[in-house]
């Protein structure tokens, strides 16, 4: 090749082929059907690193069109770098509408955080996977948690809680908290705060997770059973806090703990930063 | 409907100007372009297009130059330009034995059918630093540059197997086409062509520590340097419009083949076995490495006990590529503020339970 040819490189819409889009696609129609089965799928080699939501990028890339508009979110905001960074992409490579409302958006990518403004029908949620397989801390082999799916084996995972309970009296997992989808395949909801897991369950919206280095997606499809996973006499609990958000006031929303000085001064905030902007407008 | 987001735009922008300044450097030196990179980095060069999967040896320098020669990112800008290219053709399989030797050298025999030939190595340089290289320095012309060995040169291993004492190396039952894993997940148990292509992809580093480990004592399997050789290699394809081989032009490559200690069965009388390396340019320590891995990745097959990391697949092969590994592990500067907060919520309650003088059943309610 050129460098003539190299300097007029052309990118196509969303950057990935249409071959390749359509194989995300058929793989994420198999992942529709078998709510949270994990779908093994040929990631490509992006332009952003693993574990800075490849997955999550090609998921979008598969399905956005022209007349989609996109919010990207990472931890809740619109304005932490990486969101910045993925949402430019978008924009360079796909040139659509972006914008930072839940309620306007109709394609969310996400990561480590559910919009705290309810997600309405037609809507599709894509969620960035560090670590897809639920059950990989308590087994490290992938050929042994594939078949512990395949028989719905899943001790492993509620003696790991019970042992929690036994020793700090709590189940100590607070973020990546496992969930059963439709009743069938244990899940990991990616690392959002357990705070955000009641979202999953009968969500009117389209949730879809892709692990671009697990080379893995899934999905959760509108109106399905999503439960967090606990024990009758130890029910599944939410984070809460003592304060109300120090901007906007709402005792509803998951917090973030800003240090504001040198002794240690703390300020609770919003994490998610487009619920908290309207909560202020609504106020005004 | 598009709304300005604050703060990580603009910071984001400033960074990429202080990037490209700290690449340039002081401006009152001359700018590397990239035929001197091609020309005189020319072992970086061979390792990023080895472990970017791309022989292009103007893009390799260009990564190099721009990843102001951060292998590791070079090989991630060479990969993610790489996803995109269409695929017209699969090459027909390389043949090796019919190479432009340049360099070939065996550690099993004295002497072999074309001796041994030492080429253009670093290997027995006496490792002084030479500070005739600190400033401009003619090097005077060698005639034996442009030269291989006129004759294709038999495989050393050809030897062995005449007399039947080394395993014979047959592609699966029906000749399956390779996996491609940049198109395919890896899954497991991987065949060894998926093996192979993952370790010819794999770091560097990673394969000669493991490597490495497998001559001390984990999971030993008593090498030898079959052979070793070095130099170009046709390239032809056969499209299917036409019906016939064309030769698209030539690589350089380094093959190493290892012979190994014996497998045999109540059927069979004990035989050498084989661990192959294949690299893009001059990349023997890569090529040697990759061997010996993909020998001890044959313990299952060949029925010896798989006890030690080199030998187990989904630990060899899952975390053996660099762009995946520096990802991954540099995600970690990424914001967690969410799932940080969630944890301190947990371990104050935690905390406040262990603190306080109430007994510990009394606390669950």
């Amino acid at each position: 090749m050129t460098e003539a040819c190299h300097s007029q490189w052309q990118y196509n819409f969303a950057f990935l082929d249409e071959n390749t889009k359509r194989m995300l696609r058929r793989a994420l129609l198999k992942a529709v059907a078998i709510p949270g089965y994990q779908v093994p799928f040929g990631s490509r080699e992006m332009p952003l690193p693993y574990g800075w939501g490849t997955g999550g990028i090609q998921l979008t890339a598969s399905i956005i069109g022209q007349d989609d508009v996109l919010k990207v979110i990472d931890q809740g905001a619109d304005d932490t770098t990486n969101a910045v960074n993925i949402r430019r992409f978008f924009a360079r490579v796909t040139g659509v509408a972006t914008t930072s409302s839940t309620a306007a958006a109709s394609l969310i990518q996400s990561r480590h955080r559910i919009p705290e403004t309810p997600l309405q029908p037609g809507q599709i949620m894509v969620f960035q996977v560090p670590e897809p397989e639920a059950l990989r801390t308590l087994e490290a082999s992938e050929v042994e948690t594939r078949k512990l799916h395949a028989h719905q084996e899943y001790g492993l995972m509620h003696v790991k809680l019970y042992e929690d309970i036994a020793r700090f009296g709590h189940i100590a997992t607070s973020y990546d908290y496992p969930v059963m989808v439709n009743q069938r395949y244990l899940s990991s909801p990616s690392p959002i705060p357990k705070f955000d897991n009641p979202k999953l369950h009968m969500s009117p919206a389209l949730l879809l997770f892709g692990a671009g280095r697990e080379k893995r997606l899934y999905a959760i499809p509108p109106h399905t059973r999503v439960e967090s996973l606990a024990f009758d006499d130890h029910p599944f609990s939410v984070q809460r806090w003592e304060q109300a958000c120090a901007l906007c006031g709402s005792h509803d929303s998951y917090l973030d703990e800003i240090i504001t000085d040198d002794a240690g001064a703390r300020m609770f905030v919003c994490s998610d930063t487009d619920y908290c902007q309207q909560q202020q407008e609504g106020k005004a | 409907m598009y709304v300005a987001v604050k703060g990580g735009e603009t910071a984001i922008a400033r960074s990429w100007d202080l990037l490209a300044a700290a690449r340039r450097g002081d401006s009152a030196l001359a700018e590397l372009n990239l035929g001197q990179i091609r020309q005189q980095l020319r072992l970086a060069v061979a390792r990023v297009m080895q472990e970017g999967s791309l022989y292009d040896e103007e893009l390799a320098a260009l990564a190099l130059k721009q990843a102001a020669g951060d292998t590791v990112e070079a090989v991630f800008l060479l990969r993610a330009f790489r996803t995109t290219l269409p695929r017209f053709a699969s090459s027909k399989p390389l043949d090796t034995a019919a190479m432009r030797v340049r360099r070939r050298v065996s550690g099993t025999f004295k002497d072999v059918p074309g001796g041994q030939i030492l080429g253009p190595t670093a290997d027995y340089t006496q490792r002084l630093l030479d500070f005739s290289l600190g400033h401009s320095s003619e090097v005077p012309p060698c005639a034996l540059a442009a030269n291989g060995v006129p004759q294709p040169l038999p495989s050393v291993l050809e030897v062995l197997a005449a007399e039947g004492l080394i395993e014979a190396e047959q592609p699966l039952p029906g000749d399956p086409e390779p996996a491609d894993l940049t198109r395919q997940p890896l899954m497991f148990p991987a065949d060894r062509a998926t093996r192979l292509q993952n370790l010819a992809r794999a770091d560097e580093g990673w394969l000669l520590g493991l490597a490495y480990s497998t001559q001390r004592g984990y999971a030993e399997s008593h090498p030898f340097a079959g052979e070793i050789r070095m130099g170009e290699v046709s390239v032809s394809v056969c499209p299917e419009e036409l019906g016939f081989d064309i030769d698209i032009g030539e690589i350089t490559l380094t093959e190493c083949q290892m012979i190994n200690q014996f497998a045999g069965s109540k059927t069979a009388p004990p035989q050498f076995t084989r661990g192959y390396g294949l690299s893009f340019g001059e990349a023997e320590r890569k090529a040697m490495a990759m061997a010996l891995v993909d020998r001890s990745l044959r313990a299952e097959e060949l029925g010896e006990a798989a006890h030690a990391p080199a030998q187990q697949q989904e630990f060899v092969l899952y975390h053996s590529d660099n762009v995946e590994a520096s990802g991954f592990v540099q995600h970690l500067k990424l914001p967690h503020y969410v799932d940080f907060q969630a944890e301190l919520s947990l371990i104050r309650t935690l905390r406040a339970q262990a603190n306080s003088s109430a007994p510990q059943e009394a606390a669950h309610d």
